[in-house]
Order: C-alpha cells, then sequence, then structure tokens
C-alpha cells in the first residue's frame, strides 16, 4: 500500500465538507480548471477528466498555489494516483509552482457525471457507455437493452459483471458475434 | 510517491474513541477479505472469474484504506498490528476453500455488507460518505455472489452438493455481524431480518437447504470484532505482513 492522496484528511477524506461555501471560481481558476480538465484519464486516454466527470474544482489558495478537488470513480480506482500525478504537470506547465491534489469521496461519483461527449468518445472507443441512471438509491439497473459500439445490434449478453477495469463489464454481441466491454453503472 | 500528500508532518487521525475504532473494525473486514480473495489469483476456475474476484478485491481495499486511514497510518495498521489487535469478523479470514466455499462467505458478507453500508449512508455520521459510495459498489458484489449462488446450487449434482457443504460450513460466522459495534452509530441487529429474508430467499430459489445449525458457536460471539480469530488468521497475516515487516518501507 503506497500512501496516496489524503483521502481521509480530517475534512476532506468523508462526510459532506465540500462544496459548502464554496465562492464562483474566478477566471483564473475556471481557465485552470481547462487545463487540469484537458487531461488524458490514464486507462481510457479517449476521455478526459472533464469528460468523465471526476474534476470537481479548482481553487486558488495563494499566489501560485492551487488545489485541485478529485473524485475517484471507485473507492478503489488504482488511476488516481496517476490522475493527481498528470494534474499537477499540467498545472505545472501552466505555470502554477504549488499544485496540491485533494480527493474527496462526497458526494459519490455517478456514471451519471460522465458528459454526452464522453459518452460519445467511450462508443467510438469500442467500449458500450453506462445508460443513465436517475436519483441514487434505486436497485442496479439490468432492464434496457446495451448496444454493441461495433455493430449497433441491441441484442448482447452478459459474459461477466467485471472486466479489465473495476468500471467495466465484459459483454458479447449476438449478432456480430464480438465480445466488448461495458462502462457499468454506477 | 506522485507528491499528493498535502502535508509533510503526519495529520493527526480524523477519529478517535469509540468511532475510530468501529472504522478499524469496518476496514479490517474490507482489508482481510481484499487479501483472501487476492489469493484467487492465477487460480480462479475460470480467467472472467479470476479478473471479477480480483476486482472485487481491488474494491475492498479501496473501501479498507479509506476506513483505516480514518484511524492513522494505513500502512502501520495493515502491516504492523498483531493478530489480536485486528477487530474483523471471523467470516471474512475464514480460508477460500473450494469455489463454493468463497462464494458462499461473499454471499453472506456482501449481503451483510450491503445492508450495513445503505443504513450508514442515509445517516450523517463520519463514515456516512465513504458509504454512500461503497454501497454501489457492493450491490455489485452482492449480485455477483447471488448469481453464482443460484448457478451452483441449481447446477450439476457436484456443485449442488458442494454449495450445500459451503452454506453450512460458514453459517456459524453469520451471527457476529448482527452482534453491536460501539461507536458506529447504527444498530446491526435491526438489519438482520433484511439479512435472513435475502439469503433465505436466494438459497431458496439455488434449490438450498436454509442451514439450521446455530449461528453463532459460544465459543465466538462477537470474538472477531474482540480481536479473538480463529486458526487461520495468523497464517494468513503472516503471508500479509511478511514482506513489509522484512523490509520495511519498500515500495515498487
Amino acid at each position: 500500500m503506497v500512501t496516496t492522496a489524503p483521502a481521509s484528511a480530517p475534512g476532506t477524506g468523508t462526510g459532506t465538507g465540500m462544496i459548502t461555501g464554496t465562492q464562483a471560481p474566478t477566471a483564473l481558476e475556471a481557465e485552470l480548471a481547462r487545463v487540469a480538465g484537458a487531461v488524458p484519464d490514464p486507462e481510457l486516454p479517449v476521455l478526459t477528466l472533464a469528460d468523465l466527470g471526476v474534476l470537481r474544482g479548482v481553487h486558488l489558495t495563494g499566489p501560485g498555489r492551487a488545489e485541485v478537488t478529485l473524485t475517484p470513480t471507485y473507492t478503489g480506482c488504482p488511476a488516481v494516483e496517476a490522475m493527481s500525478a498528470d494534474i499537477e504537470q499540467a498545472l505545472h506547465a501552466h505555470g502554477v509552482p504549488d499544485v496540491t491534489v485533494v480527493t474527496v469521496l462526497a458526494p459519490a461519483w455517478s456514471t451519471d457525471d460522465i458528459s454526452e461527449e464522453g459518452r460519445r468518445k467511450l462508443t467510438e472507443f469500442g467500449i458500450a457507455p453506462p445508460r443513465p441512471q436517475g436519483p441514487p438509491g434505486g436497485p442496479v439497473a439490468l432492464t434496457l437493452a446495451i448496444r454493441c459500439p461495433h455493430c449497433g445490434s441491441t441484442d448482447t449478453e452478459l459474459l461477466s459483471r467485471f472486466s479489465s477495469t473495476a468500471c467495466k463489464a465484459l459483454r458479447r454481441c449476438a449478432a456480430c458475434r464480438e465480445p466488448f466491454d461495458h462502462f457499468k453503472e454506477l | 510517491m506522485t507528491g499528493t500528500d498535502t502535508t509533510t508532518a503526519r495529520p493527526a487521525p480524523a477519529l478517535g474513541g469509540a468511532p475510530a475504532r468501529a472504522a478499524l473494525a469496518l476496514g479490517d473486514d474490507a482489508l482481510v477479505l481484499a487479501q483472501r480473495l487476492g489469493e484467487w489469483a492465477g487460480g480462479a476456475p475460470v480467467l472472467e472469474e479470476e479478473v471479477a474476484l480480483a476486482n472485487i478485491a481491488l474494491d475492498l481495499l479501496g473501501q479498507a484504506r479509506v476506513l483505516l486511514s480514518l484511524t492513522g497510518d494505513e500502512d502501520e495498521l495493515a502491516f504492523l498490528r498483531e493478530e489480536r489487535a485486528f477487530l474483523n469478523l471471523q467470516l471474512v479470514e475464514q480460508p477460500n476453500g473450494d469455489f463454493a466455499h468463497t462464494i458462499a462467505r461473499q454471499l453472506y458478507f456482501s449481503t451483510y455488507q450491503h445492508l450495513l453500508y445503505a443504513e450508514l449512508a442515509a445517516g450523517d455520521g463520519p463514515l456516512a460518505g465513504l458509504a454512500a459510495k461503497a454501497v454501489k459498489e457492493v450491490a455489485y458484489h452482492r449480485d455477483h455472489a447471488e448469481q453464482w449462488t443460484l448457478r451452483l446450487g441449481d447446477g450439476t449434482d457436484e456443485s449442488h452438493h458442494r454449495m450445500g457443504t459451503a452454506c453450512d460450513a460458514l453459517w456459524r460466522y453469520t451471527g457476529e455481524p448482527f452482534q453491536p459495534v460501539d461507536g458506529l452509530g447504527t444498530d446491526t441487529a435491526a438489519f438482520e431480518p433484511a439479512w435472513l429474508d435475502s439469503v433465505t430467499a436466494v438459497l431458496t430459489r439455488a434449490g438450498l437447504t436454509v442451514p439450521d445449525g446455530p449461528r453463532t458457536g459460544a465459543w465466538a460471539a462477537g470474538a472477531g470484532r474482540q480481536g479473538l480469530h480463529t486458526e487461520h488468521f495468523g497464517r494468513m497475516l503472516a503471508e500479509m505482513q511478511h514482506l513489509h515487516r522484512s523490509h520495511p518501507g519498500a515500495t515498487w
């Protein structure tokens, strides 16, 4: 276990501490958020962190000092450390020498946070995007058809609930017989 | 190191006293089960299951890291505590056995953990944020265990026999999860009926007999949570901890 971002430092790990009292971002903060948001996801490089919806905000805490708030897709997502390093690098290159990346868990990330653009890119990349879920608390949705990203058929079957990464399930298309990953709803 | 730490000095733990002990208990459940599931790597019946069990282990490890970090240094807690300082349920430390035993353990535990996290997520305690996130992950673990229980129980004579044997063997550890945990801020006994209903429904659908033995031994009541563990646990810890103890601070 390598120590990671202080997901559990007082006031950041759990609970609902974030967002309350947050002011509207300044123009520079918005610009830095665009730079951080343009960083590609280390496991799915077709998506940016903004597409994935894991970037929660960038705040300037002093001259040349920025704090970036990031939320993991899954609690144990191993990509968080790489994302943090990539964000730091991108902001350093943009002239911010002192960058801190803080991981927060609440409010919990959901696949509904993936942008429309992100869904389109996933399909193009051969991964069936997650279905919309609506409000949290409902059961795992398993009824709507999942479309094959290769041929578009809705006649697909589940091979395994867990695939190459925690966030994907493995399916096969009955029409074109190709197996494919499905970004499963969370 | 990626330089993401905000502090150079070690921050004070977010929790102390009974709430810290409760967080540690849940963190130990997740850590120990993650280690057990990780033991399947390279030996699962099919590749898809190898990947599934590793993914479930990864989710649990992520939860364990957050929970342990609320109470102190995660590495020290995971790798430098003695057996009697671990507060996990005896259920999660039970050996993998055959695949049916692993699935029975998953069914019993993930049903409990799903109900527990849903309960914690609905509250406003210090674990609510983690629970709200983890409950969605555990929903998939529970579904995975239920589907396999149905498939094995309602499969061949051999798989039916093995699944039944596994469910019977682990039944005696299913009372402990519902013992009270100081500092948790939720009454674990309150969702025991929901657990029993759910497990009964799955076993019945799978064509299996719901075990009728005691759900705790006289010697075992609440034991894991008090640091009393079964014989298998020491050996599991030895394997989990030896690298860190032999090479302190090792990374890769």
